[in-house]
């Protein structure tokens, strides 16, 4: 791709290579932690924004928060650029090296450190993968609840850094509602711990402004997350309309009951079929727009709440009102939605878009968003998590023609400046990064940005850390 | 006493702070001034409230959403949810009783700059899990904003919750917007009558480690029973733990009957019914069994296991120290004798051990000096905190040193 700039590598870093590695190489107890090969290092060179990609300088996977210290104390020392690294599931280039970069990775950091049931909190290094954590806890019935599409391979502390969330977050929130207290190593080697096993923190919400940060503040190493009771069940139902205008009156009209269900989603007829031919889930293929609406409790409970949404959705004419039946055909109907990403590739390159808009005004949204791509002759299917207004448009493009990236990426960039004008934001879940870095002036003001950049200077004054991301370079000059 | 400046809209804010940065003047930064007296005591040439900036700006309860000048009371914004059945599901604490008698109303901004939340905060989260847009004008004069209006946005960092707590030290809030959610349509809570602090602090916590989403969990002391709205309750004359349960009817009924088999090892349970339950928990939310005193008051966090530990360990010091137990254990307030530290140095001694924090939300000015007020924090996060301070206030302008010196 082509659109945007990144820094410039320093030259004189470049050529002392050899040299800082086999510094960084006296900083880690195990070699192996040092990855400077270009075959070891090509695997760090994108994240899931693969149109970018920069071989960094060398990577390092520390084993302990004091070997995170060292290695930023060094790096501050020797004015190194920074990329902290989760799993690099990153959609929207958050993890993507710089030339003259050191890649930190936390992935050797993922143990289980402590649980504590009756205080509903577990201590974990922030290298598991977020699936990791529920499954540590499952046995006992609890689970820890954002559920972004890629819980499998993500990390906590790619989570951290991107405040992520999931289809579950209607009910549950997102991380910066589930995380009690983490260690953190600032760019000067510092270690810091904030929160803790305990509510709320004291003093300022570093916790509430460190989340989200995009790995420019600082190493989260540990962290102390609120962990929950499973409900008894849940169940998902499906909702088919002949309109979007008819699915999304639905879903006002359920959310206005005072019923908010677990989760809430919605798929317009492009994505139904990529996602039925791939998963099989049994959606129906004759209807413009289908709702998965899960609530949870006793069988009872569930068979009641959905009895009342059924009740709902036929005021608004449904062709297909479908309640799972069994635990088989409610693990297809998640299978479908949340592999939509992965079925989506088999079929074409794609650019997922991750704005949230107003929920009342989805139908006209939807329909401008036809209208932009139609413009650009590219294809277009909407994934929505309806509850909560954030919209996944994947537009459709061949990766191998130039002209189609270009034009891939100036149809996203309108939709999200119509998702900003009419009352929503760039990004819901995934992040600014690289990807909406120079539309943050669409949605932000001169002295919006220049106080959040302030704050980036109490963390990092001399922006070390994730340069080249989250705010257009202008305002990065003091790199 | 100070002039009290009312600003009507942002601009005039703005043009106050800025006169006061070039008169190098403080200010002094409040709402309805009901929490005035929480803090350490500073002195500034100027008062500065919101209560001008007032009124609802955008409420869409299909959205889940609700906009607010920053002084508009609390009450209203409450009044307006619960014509739609919605509610702020963090229960806002009202302090004033405990305080001392208000002469203005408590606004929906400090509600978040102080970052107060009630017992349902174990199940809906704090008030800064509901904050999700702001208008502010920082320690420059400078207007800017951060979050909107939709409840799921990651765009640039997380200002909202930068100012969560930060009781107005880093900027005045001139607009909020909130996520609401809809009031549950019925609730009832189980009583446990007689449980020693620790045997209740594990009855919550078994309770909430069940799949019956309990929306809140408290014990109060012997002492403090007889001073509930309850005339049943306030005449037990025994410890009382309380456990609510909210959703739709037939729910409430099922899960209160599963959990009161569940409990039935902790002794005889009764459950107070929908209005009785509304009563006791409108009383905590009021912290009504804590007024009409002046006695130093304690809010500790811990976790909560630790919570009895606590108790009992600054109650070896200062035996007649009592406490109310929020959130199934882990959250505190603790009535001191009027002591010359108000008990601080035991009271942080304890907290240290299990880790938490302790604010003295209620005292005299001559101990709000003497003692800090705020949790002492560690060296590297004192130094952090200075810094963020400096990046939105370099002037130290607004609320110099209500939390901490330099801050």
């Amino acid at each position: 791709m082509s659109f945007l700039v990144l820094p410039d590598p320093d030259s004189g870093v470049l050529a002392r290579r050899g040299k800082i590695v086999s510094q960084l190489r006296r900083l880690v107890s195990n070699k192996s932690s040092i990855i400077d090969d270009e075959d070891g290092r090509r695997a760090f060179e994108t994240d899931a924004l693969t149109a970018y990609r920069r071989m960094p300088l060398a990577v390092v996977l520390p084993e302990t928060t004091e070997e995170v210290s060292s290695v930023l104390k060094f790096c501050q020392r020797e004015g190194l650029p920074v990329v902290p690294r989760g799993a690099g599931t990153s959609l929207c280039g958050g993890a993507l090296p710089l030339e003259d970069s050191i890649v930190v990775g936390v992935s050797r950091m993922n143990k289980v450190l402590d649980v504590n049931y009756e205080n509903r909190t577990a201590c974990v290094q922030t290298g598991i993968t977020n699936l990791g954590i529920s499954s540590a806890v499952s046995g006992a019935g609890f689970f820890y609840a954002p559920d972004p599409s890629s819980q499998l391979a993500c990390t906590l502390a790619g989570n951290l850094a991107m405040n992520s969330g999931g289809a579950h977050c209607l009910k549950y929130g997102v991380t910066t509602n589930n995380v009690l207290g983490i260690k953190m190593v600032l760019m000067d080697g510092e270690i810091i711990e904030i929160g803790g096993g305990h509510l709320d923190m004291p003093g300022y919400d570093l916790l509430g402004l460190i989340i989200g940060s995009e790995g420019q503040f600082g190493i989260t190493t540990e962290a102390t997350v609120r962990i929950l009771r499973s409900a008894e069940a849940a169940r998902p139902m499906l909702l088919g309309f002949n309109s979007n205008e008819a699915a999304g009156a639905c879903v006002a009209a359920i959310i206005g009951s005072g019923i908010i269900p677990v989760a809430l989603e919605f798929m317009d007829k492009p994505a139904i079929h990529v996602c039925e031919d791939f998963a099989k889930a049994g959606y129906p293929l004759d209807v413009e727009a289908l709702l998965i609406v899960e609530v949870e409790g006793s069988e009872d409970e569930i068979d009641d709440l959905l009895g009342k949404i059924t009740q709902i959705a036929e005021r608004h004419d449904p062709l297909v009102v479908r309640i799972s039946q069994s635990e088989e055909q409610s693990a297809a109907i998640w299978k479908g939605r949340k592999s939509a990403f992965g079925a989506m590739g088999r079929i074409s390159d794609y650019y997922c878009m991750d704005g949230t808009i107003p929920t009342s005004r989805l139908p006209e949204v939807l329909k401008e968003i036809s209208r932009i791509c139609e413009q650009y002759k590219l294809r277009v299917a909407n994934i929505f998590h309806a509850g909560d207004g954030n919209l996944h448009p994947l537009i459709l493009y061949d990766a191998n023609n130039s002209e189609e990236v270009e034009k891939a990426e100036r149809a996203g960039a309108e939709i999200l400046k119509l998702c900003v004008d009419v009352g929503g934001c760039l990004t819901g879940e995934h992040g600014v990064g690289i990807e909406k870095r120079d539309l943050m002036t669409v949605q932000f003001s001169h002295t919006d940005i220049e106080q959040q950049i302030r704050v980036k200077r109490a963390f990092d004054p001399d922006w070390l850390l994730n340069p080249g991301k989250v705010f257009p370079l202008d305002y990065q000059k003091t790199r | 006493m100070a002039e009290i400046l009312t600003p009507g809209d942002e601009n005039d804010l703005a043009n106050i702070i800025a006169e006061a940065v070039t008169a190098g003047a403080p200010l002094e930064i409040r709402g309805g001034g009901t929490k005035a007296a929480v803090g350490r005591p500073i002195q500034t040439a100027g008062v500065v409230s919101t209560s001008a900036m007032s009124g609802i700006t955008l409420y869409e309860p299909r959205e889940l959403v609700l906009s607010a000048r920053a002084g508009t009371p609390l009450v209203e914004v409450e009044t307006a949810l619960a014509e739609n059945n919605q509610e702020l599901a963090f229960e806002p604490l009202y302090l004033e009783m405990v305080l001392g008698e208000p002469a203005a109303p408590s606004t929906i901004g400090a509600v978040f700059a102080s970052n107060l939340s009630g017992s349902r905060r174990i199940y809906s989260g704090a008030a800064r899990d509901h904050f999700i847009g702001v208008k502010a004008v920082n320690g420059l004069g400078e207007l800017f904003k951060s979050g909107g209006r939709v409840m799921k946005n990651v765009t640039g960092y997380d200002l909202c919750r930068g100012l969560s707590g930060s009781w107005g030290t880093l900027a005045v809030m001139t607009d909020v917007t909130m996520k609401v959610l809809p009031s549950a349509e019925s609730s009832q809570t189980i009583v446990l009558t007689g449980l020693i602090d620790d045997i209740a602090i594990d009855a919550m916590c078994a309770a909430l480690t069940t799949p019956y989403e309990v929306s809140a969990a408290a014990h109060l002391q012997q002492s403090f029973v007889a001073r509930l709205s309850d005339p049943e309750l306030s005449a037990l004359g025994a410890p009382l733990t309380a456990l609510r349960v909210e959703n739709f009817s037939s729910s409430v009924a099922y899960r209160i009957g599963k959990l009161g088999e569940a409990l039935k090892a902790f002794g005889d349970i009764s459950v107070l019914d929908e209005d009785w339950s509304q009563i006791f928990w409108s009383d905590m939310r009021q912290l009504k069994v804590l007024q009409g005193s002046s006695d130093p008051l304690w809010r500790i966090s811990v976790p909560p296991k630790s919570g009895a530990k606590v108790v009992e360990s600054i109650k070896a010091h200062h035996p007649t120290c009592q406490a109310v137990y929020d959130w199934s254990g882990g959250l505190i307030w603790l009535v001191m004798p009027p002591i010359s530290d108000a008990g601080a140095s035991e009271v942080r001694r304890a907290v240290a051990a299990s880790g938490g924090h302790a604010t003295l939300i209620r005292a005299d000015a001559a101990t709000r000096t003497a003692v800090d007020v705020f949790q002492p924090l560690e060296d590297g996060v004192t130094a952090l905190s200075g810094r963020i301070k400096a990046a939105f206030d370099p002037h130290g302008i607004l609320n110099p040193g209500r939390m901490y010196a330099g801050v």
